[in-house]
């Protein structure tokens, strides 16, 4: 796990320079989504979120990612966690994206203007114009407790995110 | 935190279904689904690996069903397990594996008559709470084991990031013996 104040880790053990590090309050944010409305961050405040950043929609590595954190749910559930994933697609290519794929959770739109999520994370990929593979634990309290940045074309797997989920102190008044 | 040094959790027992000698120098686990096409590419992969390798890699399945993407898969793993009460694990896991556009439950009672099973006890495992309880366990262990899709292969304990082509699978297994 990374400790507080230092870098997300990326696979190579070399430390990622730009994405915020554990220990960061995790900046708000509001982008349009899947759901019916825009979704800010700050809503799930009081609960653990996982905000999984991706290259793009319908790439082949990106499917298995995420069709595995769509498995995985009520894992993450239960720690009363929420899983959102987010890429510079469109909320329109979201939309077609999630009901082609059957995701139970949200997929935001970081496209006007484009990536300043990502980047204001630290994890946009100028070269490519789409964000790293990055992923955030965010706890109750809206701070960063755990990332990671895998490297190109790796799916990370969600071992790493339960390991982080399981390190979140139980917040008051969470529902078992 | 390194997520790419995903290991084997927990490592292989006495109740996986395994395949060669106990003490090979090398054991392949593969966590797979038997609606996924990429598993059945892997299916015949496995088959000449172990050709090549005979006597010298132990191999071992575990189910990663991807239930939300294919509807057929956990009940597929489940008539495994059912035949694997009857001592025939490996016969069932090939039928499927060969017959992956067949899956529905009337099917997977034609492959249990198929490798001679018997009927209502086939039936009455395939139903069986225990028998869920045996897939979701599988699964479970590899969400822990870093499993991020499927096939996913373990050789000696460790996440093979590589290809899965026979070469690299052989380099691979050669590389760890």
């Amino acid at each position: 796990m990374t400790n507080a104040n230092q870098p997300a880790s990326s696979a190579n053990g070399t430390a990622s320079t730009t994405a915020l590090a554990a220990g960061t309050a995790a900046p708000d944010f509001t982008l349009n989504s899947t759901l019916d409305k825009p979704l800010a961050l700050s809503e799930y405040r009081g609960r653990p979120v996982i905000l999984a950043f991706y290259p793009a929609d319908w790439s082949p590595t990106c499917g298995d990612q995420l069709a595995l954190y769509n498995e995985v749910l009520p894992e993450f559930q239960r720690h009363d966690a929420r899983l959102i994933g987010i890429s510079v697609d469109g909320k329109w290519c979201h939309k077609a994206y999630a009901e082609a794929r059957n995701f139970r959770f949200p997929l935001l739109a970081d496209f006007e203007p484009k990536g300043e999520i990502a980047r204001t994370y630290g994890v946009y990929h100028a070269k490519n114009g789409t964000s790293e593979r990055a992923l955030f634990v965010i706890d109750g309290d809206g701070v960063i407790r755990w990332g990671y940045v895998a490297p190109a074309g790796v799916n990370p797997g969600a071992d790493g995110i339960l390991t982080a989920l399981e390190a979140l102190p139980v917040a008051a008044g969470a529902r078992s | 935190m390194s997520v790419a040094q995903a290991t084997l959790t927990p490592p292989v027992t006495a109740d996986d279904h395994l395949l060669g000698p106990d003490n090979a120098a090398v054991t392949l686990v593969e966590y797979g689904d038997y609606e996924c096409s990429h598993c059945g590419r892997a299916h015949a992969i496995v088959h000449e690996v172990l050709r090549h390798r005979e006597g010298q890699v132990r191999f071992g399945f575990r189910h990663f069903p991807l239930a939300r993407s294919h509807p057929h898969a956990k009940q597929a793993a489940a008539a495994a397990e059912a035949a694997a009460a009857q001592s025939q694990f490996w016969a069932m896991h090939e039928r499927l594996f060969t017959h992956q556009d067949r899956l529905d439950e009337a099917s997977l009672i034609a492959h249990a008559a198929a490798i001679g099973l018997a009927a209502d006890q086939f039936a009455q495992d395939l139903g069986h709470e225990t028998t869920a309880e045996r897939v979701q366990a599988d699964f479970l262990s590899g969400v822990r084991s870093g499993v991020n899709g499927t096939p996913t292969f373990f050789i000696n304990d460790r996440r093979h990031d590589a290809a899965w082509d026979v070469a690299s699978l052989l380099a691979a297994i050669d590389a760890a013996s």
